[in-house]
């Protein structure tokens, strides 16, 4: 059980990160993961009244607050556009809507949690985050980084021409994810992004040019090949490493094939 | 710490702890429909409104919901009343522990779309989880619910 020993809403980011840099203060998102962690939280901090609950959308990009909910993402119409449906595919199986309506993209995204449906979907696409003290990095970068004591402002996605498909598979709908996967073709750039490995979500690049040709049956089973070679699993409750390692093959290549069918 | 919020309509004010769960506050409250089942943020049984929206109130600060707009199923009986009966008619509800979780994100479905489909169904309810049935009755109950609508 988790036991809080105060709780404030500050009035600025400075104010935040000025608690947040006590070892016994924590940052609260959607509170979900963190609600059933055992041990003592000295300060609980809710961003709650920093407006970081929306989403702006301008010609070039798409700007996501971190206390902007899951199933807030999930309903936004351009981004289920410009993502081709991967995210609200990537959202939809995440527990249940009132779930979806509590976890926010920034305690997702923060956790790295290596289950995550939200990682997978947007480290495939130009996307990058805004940290308050460290400035606005790739969220490829963010993903290997260790956890500090800097606070997740907003994510932003670069709106550049985009195909895309994410593919998952889960033992029961609802579950947390065997494997996660998700496939753009960006500025003439393929992204293949693997999560749930169990490990966090990792990118890869076609770094041989299988898929230099554009995709096609052959392509996308060669692709499939060589991702599944490249991507580090390992066994959990969930499912072996062998069993995961055949997931990559699987579900990369039907999402290639998503991809040249125009989904 | 103090907090207020609306619950039911009423104007309402508590003293709580820091870590107090909004399922919690609200049993105390006398809002015993809301119920907790599996302790990790999956079952659907502790669903409430909040500004409308369905939450998870044993995942939810209570000081977090103040402020708010709260509904639990003691305050929206009238509008329950109106398809429950299709879903007893189906012997959905065999145990019945499951069902003011289901009936409270049932009315958010029907405010958010008012004609789904059944894939649509499915998936809104797909965060209640019910041991007892295969949730087809739930399902027909709403369907016929929804035929009665159309006359």
């Amino acid at each position: 059980m988790l036991t809080i020993q105060n709780y404030v809403r500050p009035q600025s980011l400075q104010e935040a990160w000025e608690l947040n840099q006590k070892r016994s203060s924590r940052i609260a998102g959607g509170m979900l993961w963190m609600k059933m962690s055992k041990g003592n939280c000295g300060t609980l901090i809710d961003l709650s009244d920093l407006g970081l609950n929306t989403i702006v959308e301008t010609e070039k990009e798409i700007s996501i607050g971190a206390m902007v909910t899951l199933r807030e993402i999930e309903l936004h119409p351009s981004l289920q556009s410009y993502s081709w449906g991967a995210v609200q595919r990537a959202l939809k199986n995440i527990v249940g809507v009132q779930f979806r309506n509590l976890a926010t993209l920034g305690g997702s995204l923060w956790g790295r949690f290596g289950f995550s449906d939200v990682l997978t979907v947007f480290l495939a696409m130009d996307a990058y985050v805004e940290l308050y003290k460290g400035g606005i990095i790739p969220l490829s970068e963010f993903a290997k980084m260790n956890y500090d004591r800097d606070i997740l402002v907003r994510l932003i996605i670069k709106k550049q021409p985009c195909l895309m498909a994410y593919e998952d598979m889960r033992i029961a709908s609802t579950d947390i994810p065997v494997l996660t996967c998700a496939i753009s073709y960006i500025d003439g750039i393929f992204r293949a992004t693997v999560g749930a490995r169990p490990g966090r979500a990792m990118l890869f690049y076609d770094e041989k040019g299988i898929l230099s040709e554009w995709i096609t049956e052959e392509s996308a089973e060669a692709f499939s090949r060589y991702l599944m070679e490249q991507v580090p699993t390992s066994g959990n409750i969930r499912g072996s490493s062998a069993y995961r390692s055949q997931l990559v093959k699987v579900l990369s290549r039907r999402a290639l094939l998503q991809i040249k069918g125009g989904n | 710490m103090e907090v207020r919020m609306k619950l039911n309509g009423k104007n309402i004010t508590g003293d709580v702890r820091p870590d107090s769960l909004l399922i919690d506050f609200l049993r105390e409250k006398g809002c015993v429909s809301v119920k907790r089942g599996c302790e990790t943020s999956n079952c659907g049984l502790c669903t409430v409104l909040m500004d409308g929206k369905p939450v998870l109130s044993c995942s939810l600060l209570t000081l977090r919901a103040a402020g708010h707009d709260i509904f639990t199923l003691e305050g929206l009986q009238e509008e329950a009343s109106e398809f429950v009966g299709f879903i007893a008619d189906q012997g959905a509800d065999q145990c019945g522990f499951c069902n003011p979780g289901f009936v409270m994100n049932t009315i958010a479905l029907l405010r958010e779309n008012p004609d789904p489909t059944d894939d649509e169904i499915r998936a809104f309810l797909s965060g209640n989880l019910c041991r007892c049935s295969g949730y087809e009755g739930q399902l027909r109950g709403i369907r016929n619910y929804l035929s009665s609508r159309h006359g």
